[in-house]
């Protein structure tokens, strides 16, 4: 081939800086052929490279008893016993679900299915955390229909039930919504495959789909900013097929299980040319592929086309030597391509040849792990005082708070979200033991006694008011979260999503996110395992707010013990565990009530947090507990009515708080941290508050379970009581219920596709 | 799990994805034996029953069970099923029987357009088939259903001979057993949930029992189905396709 003259244009356009192109021609000590430009492109981008962030993750912790694999493989691993491990990673797909929603949401959910049974392990949970803009723009309407279609249609066709998650709306997620998926997989502790190249002159296979022209570039376009327009940049969103999915997940478990490979890993970002040289890389190996060989859609791909290929549903694998007749039966019994392409070698190099030719020859290491990393400046922005101002006199307190609790109930952010899940078959695998719309999803682990629980949460407000508390608060509400269903928090993954790194307020907001994830996770013990950046979420020089997405697993050592929100008898006593403070900030209730989106998110004590989680732990492992629920957005009287709401059928509550010269919308609608609203029976209640005040932890008794109305009433100093809510709980069941479907009820064809 | 007890065969296509449920449940719960037959099988082994599980088979790609009608298994299944073997279609399942031509009718999309997964209620028509025999007539089940296409259709001469030959065995009800049309995730004419084949040894269904057969799934329901067949195999000689 003939190799074009190294321009100024051709080096920017591949997103390289002229001192990263100076680094390469270092590293080989020539200058790169266009082909090898472009995998140093790919792999130095930022989405592949996290070359703007691996100095600051490092002060994550990631180190614990039960950690196998920490961050830097597929997917982090945790022992959950039995010989068993637990396999999960969660990872955005923002950009691509932009441009082609269902598509981008579908293939994000192919890519972490891959990430997690390429170590070894059947996938048996998916997750999505999703955030858009407001559903009354059909815009919005349009992205948020085509991903949830979209994710519904991977996960279902796989058969992985899709068992909970999140989702936020938000005017500043208009122009970059944002798609993180997360998957979980159970794999034995003596059977994990890492993407590891090693043994020289072992065979390096290809199996999968065929690689065609599309998501070339897919990593590039996915380290740039949004301009207007960015549809052209469909062809640059790949096309998911979850059925050769299905059938790689099958045959490459069954290859696991025949015991043909020395290492695995799947084609993802950058495709060929990150997996062999990631692989390569972490072996201390070199790699010899030959392009000739690679399986391919159409003709007339050249070496660059080939190499930076995106297209789904691909592996490379290292097999046993003399095993790959082995692995490519396996591969036609599900009628799979599949070819030796290649071969291991001792000398580190990336040698890529067409029919004999070299066409590229790199360093794996210069490749995989060299990227230039930057401590890019960092400085809190001009309008960070302006939005933490709230002078709370300004603000009224409301007469009616009933319409205040129907309007935060049927808000799309708190409204039940059916519409979503009951599209996404979150029952496939017979294990999901508490189904979406619970604080977390439990799933047993046949087999065993076990069962494990999963949640992901983010409260994107409170970060763009105090990225330091935002984050420590969303690693402590999925701690929270699983606390709630009986489980014991065990470890973490994270996908951090961010504006642009180049500019020193996004790299603020970075760096104290990732502190106080650190110092979250170092207060409740929870080791962060695996985890995603997600830069350059930007569009038109609007940043998103700083969304660091937390996954996170925790185990119930008696699958049969697992607790829901949902109150379960009359006559039952409801407890608040934790403090009710003057915690206005950052809530919903301003934003939906009083449109400010302002303050000083709720101050989390994160020793407070641990000493309520452990004391719920401990009423659970008694067996007190009949219903527990986290308070969160909408604070303790949305908590409460979802408690009512969530019963079958809908029952009712009577609560009476203390007014603590608290301010009546603090008491009701604040969103201090650290509570939860549990129901135990009545001739529980004393060894429950027994319990409480062994650990030290503030609780109330504030009301019982009973009636067909939710009433919440207020006893001030004096002794007087009055009543602030009383609704049938029957209308409240409807209103929360079919808020978000009813928002969708437009017809899809009226979705326009432009604001 | 004995040897001598009934056996159950699992049809395995590329694309199912209930047959590890399906196995489960039959070998966990009812504790019989299961085996997985793949579909390039053109002969089935010894088998009482043979369970066409839940799925995507062949990706559901150009119509829902239309390409694994073709499949050499489903041959041998039609030739199984005509000499009065035991066959149970789950979902995917049931679709795949409506192309087979083993059931009449075909599934259109549901008509909300969307995939639905959730629990529904259905009513029992008829305990006079191997597969309702433990329940009551008028017994109404919390059964899950997950499908995109469940909206079951057929010309009205064959609905009336359904009807007429009691050859509807679920339909879909409020959960005090009212068969009206908001009880109905799909649009299905008359509320059909399922149906069984003229000689009644063939049973196609949207549910699935499967997925509500254990106490720590928190609903049984469906065990009473499984149960309702395995007492079915117990009672009656072997039948063996060759």
């Amino acid at each position: 081939m003939t190799h074009p003259l190294m321009t100024k244009e051709l080096i920017a356009q591949h997103g390289l800086t002229e001192e990263e192109y100076q680094k390469i021609i270092a590293i080989l000590a020539r200058e790169p052929n266009l082909t090898e430009l472009g995998m140093f492109s790919v792999m130095w981008s930022e989405h592949c490279s996290y070359k703007s962030s691996r100095a600051f993750l490092k002060r994550l912790p990631t180190e614990g008893p039960q950690v196998v694999h920490g961050p830097g493989e597929n997917a982090g691993v945790i022992d959950i016993g039995d010989g068993l491990v637990a396999v999960f990673k969660m990872e955005s797909h923002n950009h691509p679900s932009f441009i082609e929603p269902y598509q981008g949401a579908a293939t994000g959910v192919g890519g972490i299915l891959r990430d997690v049974f390429t170590m070894g392990a059947r996938p048996i949970a998916l997750l999505n955390a999703l955030r858009f803009g407001p559903l009354d723009r059909p815009k919005n309407r349009y992205l948020f229909r085509g991903v949830v279609s979209g994710i519904a249609g991977y996960g279902n066709c796989v058969g992985v039930p899709t068992v909970g998650g999140e989702v936020c709306f938000n005017e500043i997620y208009n122009k970059n919504p944002l798609v993180n998926v997360f998957c979980l997989g159970i794999a034995r502790r003596d059977k994990i495959f890492l993407g590891r190249a090693v043994g020289e002159g072992n065979p390096v296979l290809y199996i999968g789909a065929k690689t065609g022209r599309d998501g070339i570039h897919g990593a590039t376009m996915a380290s740039d900013s949004f301009e207007e327009g960015e549809e052209s940049k469909r062809p640059t969103v790949q096309v998911g097929d979850p059925f050769t999915e299905k059938l790689l997940i099958e045959a490459c478990l069954e290859l696991m299980d025949k015991d043909l490979l020395i290492g695995i890993q799947d084609m993802g970002a950058a495709g060929l040319t990150s997996s062999s040289c990631e692989m390569a890389s972490r072996g201390d190996s070199g790699i010899e592929l030959e392009l000739a060989s690679v399986p391919r859609r159409e003709p007339g791909m050249t070496p660059y086309e080939l190499l930076l290929s995106e297209s789904q549903e691909r592996m490379l694998l290292v097999a046993k030597p003399g095993r790959e007749g082995d692995v490519l039966d396996i591969c036609k019994k599900w009628d799979l391509a599949a070819a030796v392409v290649g071969r291991v070698t001792a000398d580190g190099m990336l040698r890529v040849k067409d029919q004999g030719v070299t066409v590229a020859e790199v360093p794996a290491r210069a490749l995989a792990d060299d990227a230039p990393k930057y401590e890019r400046p960092a400085a809190a922005p001009p309008y960070q005082d302006h939005l933490q101002s709230l002078q709370l006199e300004v603000i009224a307190e409301p007469k009616d708070c009933n319409t205040v609790l129907e309007t935060l109930l049927t808000s799309p952010t708190i409204a039940h979200k059916g519409w979503i899940f009951e599209q996404y078959d979150h029952m496939v695998q017979t294990n999901t033991l508490v189904r979406p719309g619970a604080d977390a999803a439990v799933l047993r682990l046949k087999g065993t006694d076990k069962a494990l629980a999963v949640t992901t949460d983010c409260n994107s407000l409170y970060c763009v008011l105090n990225p330091y508390i935002g984050a420590a608060s969303a690693v402590a509400e999925a701690a929270r979260n699983l606390v709630c269903v009986g489980a014991r928090p065990l470890a973490l993954t994270d996908c951090l999503n961010f504006g642009n790194p180049e500019r020193p307020d996004i790299m603020w907001q970075f760096v104290l996110a990732v502190e106080g994830i650190a110092d979250a996770c170092r207060a409740l013990e929870i080791p962060v395992v695996s985890g995603n950046v997600s830069f350059y979420n930007e569009t038109g020089g609007l940043s998103i707010y700083p969304t660091p997405g937390i996954g996170m697993v925790g185990i119930l050592e008696h699958a049969d013990r697992s607790v829901t929100p949902g109150f379960k008898g009359e006559g039952d006593q409801i407890l608040l565990i934790g403090e009710t403070g003057e915690d206005l900030g950052g809530t919903e209730y301003l934003r939906c009530v009083h449109s400010r989106e302002q303050g000083t998110p709720p101050v989390l004590n994160l020793e407070r947090e641990r000493a309520v989680q452990r004391l719920l732990l401990a009423a659970v492992d008694r067996g007190l507990v009949r219903s527990a629920h986290d308070c969160s957005e909408g604070g303790l009287a949305v908590a409460v009515a979802e408690s009512c709401l969530s019963s079958e059928p809908a029952c009712g509550a009577r609560i009476v708080l203390k007014q603590k010269r608290l301010r009546r919308d603090s008491l009701l609608f604040g969103e201090s941290q650290s509570r939860i609203v549990v129901s135990v029976k009545s001739t529980d209640l004393r060894a429950f508050e027994k319990l409480g005040r062994e650990a030290a932890v503030p609780m109330e008794q504030i009301g019982a379970v009973g009636g067909a109305h939710l009433v919440m009433a207020i006893c001030d100093e004096r002794g007087t009581t009055t009543t602030w809510i009383d609704r049938p709980c029957q209308a409240l069941a409807e209103g929360w219920r079919s808020a978000l479907a009813n928002l969708m009820a437009s017809t899809p064809s009226a979705e326009g596709r432009d604001a | 799990m004995t040897d001598s007890g009934p056996r159950i065969g699992i049809i395995v296509f590329p694309g199912s994805n209930c047959d590890q449920d399906c196995y489960h449940a039959v070998s966990t719960v009812l504790e019989a034996s299961a085996e997985f037959i793949w579909h390039k099988t053109s002969v089935l082994p010894p088998l009482d029953a043979v369970l066409i599980p839940g799925g995507f088979s062949y990706g559901d790609y150009l119509r829902t069970g239309a390409i694994a009608r073709f499949s050499p298994v489903m041959e041998a299944v039609t030739s199984f099923a005509a000499e009065g073997g035991f066959v149970l279609g789950i979902c995917n399942g049931f679709q795949i029987l409506l192309e087979a031509g083993l059931l009449p009718g075909a599934m259109l999309r549901n008509t909300s357009l969307s995939f639905v997964c959730r629990d529904v209620h259905v009513r029992v028509e008829s305990n006079a088939t191997p597969f309702t025999a433990r329940c009551a007539p008028g017994q109404v089940l919390k059964l899950p259903v997950a499908h995109a296409e469940g909206n079951y259709y057929t010309d009205p001469n064959t609905l009336a001979t359904l009807i007429s030959t009691k050859r509807i065995v679920f339909r879909y009800c409020t959960p005090d057993g009212d068969v009206m049309q908001d009880a109905c995730p799909n649009g299905s004419i008359d509320n059909i949930a399922g149906i069984t084949n003229a000689a009644g040894n063939v049973l196609g269904m949207m549910p699935h029992p499967e997925r509500c057969a254990e106490a720590i799934l928190g609903n049984e329901d469906g065990k009473l189905i499984l149960l309702s067949l395995l007492d079915a195999l117990k009672s009656r000689p072997n039948v063996t396709a060759g």
